[in-house]
């Protein structure tokens, strides 16, 4: 079973500590969700498990089927099964969608048999109209210019066809909700749900509730100044959607304070 | 036209001009251009080589050209020099060509469809149409680029002993591309070339023409004239490649001239090369012509290219529109100025000139420089030139999917071509690019 272990992860931007020793384990099959305020350090924690370069780990521990991710390039994470759904998709201009996902693909595939010839152009079509149905996508988009002039929901499910098509282990999801109106939220949650089973570990980073009704967390956690501070079932989200996170806040501060 | 701000020289550098050419009026080939070729030497003679302080050739340095090295190569000096290679000679757009010319050093093979023959099309090399159409060439040669127009322009003009005719008749509509390719292999040789292309009224034509040599240690030139008359509501497609090897200084004066209702599309490719500077002119002489202007090029090591566009709308309802591209590695640099000019009383013309280019190591350097100059009132016209960098962000989102560092750069630097690749129909040309991007990105 693949495992994400991270241990008292410190994180710095620029000599300013964001992470101040976080530490969480996802297993396949299990759906996590961290939920905190803004500038807590979620963004943090997604770009620093992908290999940002802007991100400087200075203590802890990231591990991933046994394997220190630490040591990785951002592209060997991803083809060790690690995915990342940007809250803010880059745009490629004058690459095509599918012309984008054939490279990754082939990405893959070279790296595991540096002879491979790519895969077959007619295998990849059908793919890709696969996972582009199931995500309720027009066909054109295969054609179009990544993230280039995309509407925030068609970012996002650009984001969930990525996945769907590189099939990871661990899926993070960094806001993918926010932008989407709820019609899109609807059709990105089924996609994610569709593609969650025993094989997929799922780490849903959200600051509202609302994502939460779609995909099902088996575990909360609350993350406040750097660290999680409090983790229980789904019921911990619904606890924070009625209470906010002032509660949080007045338990964790006045101790750090204190 | 408005004159032109002169540069004042306030100090003087020794040796501040490359040194002359050994060539004489006895340089220039016996055959039936002798008077033309004789007048275009006496034009030559009163250029004095470019200096930087000449408006034209300011960023551009020739200093270091070796000019009184170069020989002219001898009848059948193809023989001794490398061959060319297959590759260039394959059809570049589709399963084939109507007619192939391969221009080699002292020598040429000419190869045309019989049936472009019997329709009155002539695709044959210059020393071919000296012989067999000497009043058709001494008609049509410097009518569009005259030998004043620039040093190396009359220095073509009259010693050119490579060069091509591609004549059109009226309302000949030629289906299958034409394709020239012009090897230069060898070093401390000069390489001449003229190009005339001439489409009569009606007529339609898709033209393709290559330059190229392999990499060699020394140097050589070619300095090459292309002159395009595009008749009434005639049509050219023209793609120009140029893939000179890295010891190779390469010059060009270039114009065409579009009469009323013609339609030219100019397509530009230049990869090789030490030292490239073109003057490509687009006159749309005729009311209601247009034409098109795409240019891509990538430099690397310290290569440099230096290209020089004018669009002239010269008559009512004129439309242009010129894109040129560029991506810079390592040392190299390019240079890319343009200018739109609108005669007086060319009214409702509409003009529009971008350049943009990508700077991918520090080091690299792109200078773009647009003008407009419009002495109509009811016109439009627009540009832009941009010169950017390899940004961070892409990079790491084409990373996150698992594409290494090299491909990524690929991708990112195939992408910024494509509004390019868009405007060149032809799978092969676009192939041929997208390998020397490959091979520049690994090299």
């Amino acid at each position: 079973m693949s495992q994400l272990e991270i241990k008292n992860l410190h994180v710095s931007i620029e000599d300013k500590e964001i992470l101040k020793g976080l530490s969480l384990t996802i297993n396949q099959g299990e759906i996590h969700a961290i939920m905190g305020p803004n500038g807590t350090g979620k963004s943090t924690l997604a770009y620093t498990l992908m290999g940002h370069p802007n991100y400087t780990v200075t203590e802890g521990e990231i591990i991933f089927k046994g394997q220190n991710v630490l040591e990785l390039e951002p592209d060997e994470r991803s083809r060790a099964g690690i995915f990342l759904a940007f809250q803010y998709p880059v745009a490629i201009p004058g690459v095509t969608v599918a012309n984008f996902l054939r490279t990754a693909l082939n990405a893959r595939r070279r790296a595991a048999n540096p002879e491979d010839k790519g895969m077959p152009i007619l295998d990849f079509r059908k793919m890709l109209k696969e996972k582009m149905d199931m995500l309720k996508m027009d066909h054109a988009f295969a054609g179009r210019y990544l993230n280039d002039g995309f509407s925030g929901g068609e970012k996002k499910r650009a984001e969930i066809l990525q996945m769907a098509a590189l099939k990871p282990e661990i899926a993070i999801l960094d806001e993918t909700d926010s932008g989407l109106d709820i019609d899109a939220l609807r059709i990105v949650s089924e996609g994610v749900n569709a593609l969650a089973g025993p094989d997929l570990g799922v780490l849903v980073i959200t600051h509202y509730q609302r994502l939460l009704n779609y995909i099902k967390p088996n575990f909360v956690h609350i993350m406040l100044d750097g660290r999680i501070v409090e983790s229980g079932g789904a019921d911990l989200a619904l606890h924070l959607e009625e209470q906010g996170y002032d509660w949080v806040r007045e338990k964790y501060e006045e101790t750090a304070e204190a | 036209m408005q004159e032109k701000p002169k540069v004042s020289v306030t100090r003087t550098r020794r040796d501040s001009a490359a040194k002359e050419f050994p060539f004489t009026v006895d340089s220039i080939p016996a055959g039936g251009l002798k008077d033309v070729r004789v007048r275009a030497w006496e034009a030559f003679k009163k250029f004095s080589m470019p200096i930087n302080t000449d408006e034209a050739w300011r960023r551009t340095d020739i200093r270091l050209l070796p000019a009184s090295d170069f020989k002219i190569p001898q009848e059948g000096a193809f023989e001794d020099l490398p061959v060319v290679p297959d590759y260039l000679l394959r059809p570049l757009t589709g399963e084939q060509h109507g007619g192939q010319i391969t221009l080699l050093p002292g020598g040429s093979r000419v190869d045309l469809d019989p049936v472009l023959v019997s329709k009155g099309v002539i695709f044959t090399d210059i020393r071919t149409a000296e012989r067999e159409y000497p009043e058709l060439l001494n008609k049509l040669i410097g009518t569009v680029v005259k030998p004043e127009d620039g040093k190396f322009a009359a220095l073509a003009s009259a010693l050119a002993q490579n060069g091509i005719l591609l004549y059109v008749p009226k309302n000949v509509v030629v289906e299958t591309p034409l394709h020239s390719i012009l090897w230069g292999p060898g070093v401390d040789l000069a390489h001449f070339s003229h190009l005339i292309v001439c489409v009569e009224d009606g007529a339609s034509v898709t033209y393709v023409h290559e330059a190229a040599s392999p990499d060699e240690i020394g140097h050589a030139m070619h300095a090459g004239i292309v002159e395009i008359y595009v008749g009434k509501d005639a049509s050219l497609r023209f793609v120009e490649l140029q893939s000179w090897g890295r010891h190779v200084w390469n010059f060009s004066h270039e114009r065409a001239h579009v009469e009323r209702g013609g339609n030219l599309d100019w397509i530009f490719g230049a990869v090789g090369s030490r030292l490239t500077k073109n003057f490509s002119d687009l006159d749309l002489a005729g009311e209601g012509s247009q034409g098109r202007m795409s240019g891509f090029y990538f430099t690397d090591g310290t290569q440099h290219l230096d290209h020089d566009t004018q669009q002239n709308h010269l008559a009512p309802h004129t439309t242009s529109d010129l894109l040129f591209k560029g991506a810079l590695k390592g040392k190299s640099r390019s240079v890319w100025q343009g200018m739109i000019y609108v005669a007086p009383g060319a009214q409702k013309t509409d003009g529009y000139q971008a350049n943009r280019n990508l700077v991918l190591d520090d080091q690299a350097r792109a200078d773009s420089i647009p003008g407009l100059e419009i002495l109509a009132d009811d016109v439009r016209c627009t540009h832009g030139a941009t010169v950017g960098k390899l940004e961070k962000e892409p990079l790491f989102y084409l990373k996150s999917r698992g594409i290494p560092q090299t491909d990524a750069e690929r991708l990112v630097v195939e992408g910024f071509f494509d509004p390019i690749m868009q405007r060149i129909p032809f799978e092969g040309v676009r192939e041929r690019f997208q390998q020397a991007i490959k091979d520049k990105l690994s090299a």
